[in-house]
């Protein structure tokens, strides 16, 4: 009998006790091991074994949600619309799709819960019945920004005369003309847009990180006071702030109508929302940095630049993407500071500008289904501007150093997936180890 | 304030030459008179008086909340970053007290290095980065780097294993790795006393193992203050020990120090041969 000889990159089901030497050098009678020969056809008479490769057993998840508990919400969800027909149209006279969708809504719950309960137990019903509330919460969230979007788009996108659009702004609007949308376009008002938020931002972002690092960092005098000054600043109405510019520098004759007035109204609500979130992200930073800063002898300003500001990275640009995001749809307070203007003005400084909210704020109550179309076009534009604007400020945000991999890169596999990268959220820097 | 570094000559008259500009300098020594600290009114920590001689590691070791970490912060002006902290007492770094009028708290930061319980090297940084930024933070000038950073991890014992990869970020490094990036973070601005507050209470055996190595082998060139809840860590590493103990409402104070072969030894109190021996705490 010769010795057996396992092929390469098999594996060979041994006793263990056959473990311990490689299965060359061993005699054919050891094989049998302790158990007396347990594997089939080893025996000494036999012919020799075939190896056989190790048969794995197929995974499963024991808290896996199967097609069971599919059924389970499915049927439920199919006889609550049953029940809750019968009940709101037959036995009684409501009306109207809303309360019809919330009694169902309810009554899928209350059904999930009893048929859960029945079949498996009552913690395992609670648990899912929560579960079912949360995940409908995220879909209806979800639903409702992508029904915008599409709406918005899909109202947009057929009269769109790519040509004129980003090239000409209204001056030339004929009623009569039946090409009318092909002789107008927004870039008037993309300009007033870009020029008013950038301003806004290069103007507020600074005030509103170094107020969060006074409120967080410094821990000053009045910080508390301060706190609550911007938090109740952060609930001042839109139109307010841009009252105050109006009154204050537009009335008293110091600016005229400009796309400058405008950014000073919408740095009023940028500063407290900014402020906020900057504070925020601050106060996530381990407290042991600041530590291991002063102890190398840095100074307060040098800890908090080098060390407090650089950790917190991708999370002060979130907070200066939340603020865009904020002011950027901003119509109230553009209505008596940039007021309007059908032209191309290109000096932000000095007469009245354009803004896409303005596009749309006036020419979507105009009767001219031309002008409707426009105003639409100008949501659609605004919205895809936020969009890049999002993109852009992603790929910037991105934590630079980043090769070896290691624990920051842990939780974010598809790092170098430009696509993942813009719509993963960024994280807030997490306390490195607690 | 910018100066050269290192220095061409460092001044023989070390007491004069500690204020004003940033001098590296050989092990220091630390005597501690009369230290009593507080929190918020609360007296926790009573006349200490501890001399930390130069060259040598000393531990402090006692049950928990006895003051050691308070001792060691108050040690390099760490303790009055806490609100509601204050201190009575001398605290003097080669006969300059530390506490005096006109010592400045980043400078004596410089002089007096600290490494901490939690790894906790800058994230937004690389290694080299932060094997640099106390130099940075100083804006202390190096002409040479590179070796500064190879010079710093070798002491460390960080160097063969990252000096491949020094671009990444500090926070790739295991845990042991981290700390001890620290511990070269501390030694790059060449202090004269470093002070380690539990550093491998947070690692593995392997990693204390040799953060303990890192410790012996920097002792010649930095006096060490350790604190430790290891008693065999203490026994390994140090030379002097010092015994701290919190009595019930009492505040914490050395009921003994001295060399570490007679406080495992031949302890004259008996509460610290109860404590050593693992009676209590």
């Amino acid at each position: 009998m010769t010795t057996q000889t396992a092929p390469e990159g098999v594996l060979v089901t041994t006793t263990s006790a056959s473990t311990q030497t490689p299965p060359t050098a061993r005699p054919p009678e050891v094989q049998r091991g302790p158990d007396g020969g347990a594997g089939a056809g080893s025996g000494p008479s036999g012919p020799p074994t075939a190896p056989r490769p190790r048969r794995l057993p197929s995974p499963i998840r024991p808290s896996a949600f199967g097609a069971e508990d599919v059924f389970l919400l499915v049927a439920s969800a199919f006889s609550a619309l049953c029940l809750v027909w019968i009940v709101f149209y037959q036995l009684t006279s409501l009306s109207g799709g809303l309360g019809f969708l919330v009694a169902w809504y309810l009554t899928f719950l209350a059904l999930t819960w009893l048929g859960t309960a029945q079949v498996i137990e009552r913690q395992v019903a609670t648990d899912r019945v929560v579960g079912v509330v949360v995940v409908s919460a995220a879909l209806l969230v979800i639903g409702l920004v992508l029904f915008i979007v599409i709406w918005v788009a899909a109202k947009a996108l057929p009269s769109i005369h790519w040509g004129s659009l980003f090239t000409k702004d209204q001056k030339n609007f004929q009623v009569a003309d039946p090409n009318a949308l092909g002789q107008v376009g927004v870039l008037h008002a993309i300009i007033g847009t870009v020029e008013q938020v950038l301003i806004a931002v290069a103007i507020g972002v600074p005030f509103a990180v170094a107020t969060a690092i006074y409120l967080n960092e410094v821990k000053g005098f009045g910080s508390r006071t301060v706190r609550t000054v911007v938090t109740a600043m952060s609930g001042t109405p839109s139109v307010v702030a841009g009252i105050f510019i109006y009154s204050m520098l537009i009335l008293t004759h110091v600016l005229n109508y400009s796309g400058f007035a405008a950014s000073l109204a919408l740095v009023v609500i940028l500063l407290p929302s900014v402020t906020r979130v900057v504070e925020e992200v601050l106060r996530v930073v381990p407290s042991g940095l600041r530590e291991a800063s002063q102890a190398l002898g840095a100074p307060e300003w040098r800890t908090v630049w080098s060390v407090v500001l650089p950790t917190a990275r991708s999370g002060v640009v979130t907070a200066v993407l939340l603020g865009i995001a904020r002011i950027v749809g901003e119509t109230a307070p553009l209505l008596f500071t940039a007021f309007g203007s059908q032209v191309i003005n290109w000096n932000p400084f000095s007469h009245d500008q354009g803004a896409l909210p303005l596009v749309i704020w006036s020419d979507v109550r105009q009767a001219q289904p031309v002008l409707i179309e426009l105003a639409f076009q100008a949501a659609f534009v605004l919205m895809s501007l936020v969009l890049i604007l999002f993109v852009l400020a992603r790929i910037f945000s991105r934590p630079r150093g980043r090769k070896g991999g290691g624990r920051r890169g842990d939780n974010r596999p598809a790092e170098d997936d430009l696509l993942a990268r813009v719509f993963v959220p960024i994280p807030m820097e997490e306390p490195t180890d607690l | 304030m910018t100066t050269t570094f290192p220095p061409t000559s460092v001044d023989p008259d070390r007491p004069a030459a500690f204020t004003g500009t940033h001098v590296p300098g050989e092990p220091g020594q630390i005597d501690a008179e009369g230290v009593c600290a507080w929190f918020s009114g609360r007296l926790v920590l009573e006349s200490v008086d501890l001399v930390m001689e130069q060259s040598r590691v000393t531990a402090l070791i006692g049950p928990s909340g006895c003051g050691k970490s308070t001792f060691l912060r108050i040690l390099n002006r760490m303790h009055e970053v806490v609100p509601g902290a204050q201190l009575a007492g001398s605290v003097k770094l080669d006969g300059v007290d530390i506490y005096g009028p006109g010592q400045r708290a980043m400078e004596t930061r410089r002089h007096i290095g600290m490494v901490f319980q939690k790894p906790n090297p800058f994230p937004a940084m690389t290694i080299a980065e932060n094997v640099l930024a106390g130099l940075k933070f100083s804006r202390v000038s190096t002409p040479d780097k590179d070796g500064l950073i190879e010079e710093s991890l070798a002491k460390a014992g960080l160097w063969n294993e990252v000096k491949d990869r020094l671009g990444e970020l500090g926070g790739a490094l295991s845990g042991g790795q981290q700390q001890r990036l620290c511990i070269a973070r501390s030694l790059a601005v060449k202090p004269r006393v470093l002070l380690m507050d539990e550093p491998c209470s947070a690692l593995d055996p392997t990693s204390t193992l040799r953060i303990e190595q890192t410790i012996k082998e920097i002792a010649g060139e930095v006096t060490v203050v350790i604190v430790t809840h290891n008693m065999q860590q203490a026994q390994r590493v140090s030379d002097h020990c010092a015994f701290f103990l919190a009595e019930e409402n009492q505040p914490g104070r050395v009921i003994e120090s001295g060399r570490t072969e007679k406080i495992f030894g031949e302890p004259s109190d008996q509460r610290t041969f109860d404590y050593v021996n693992g009676q209590f705490g």
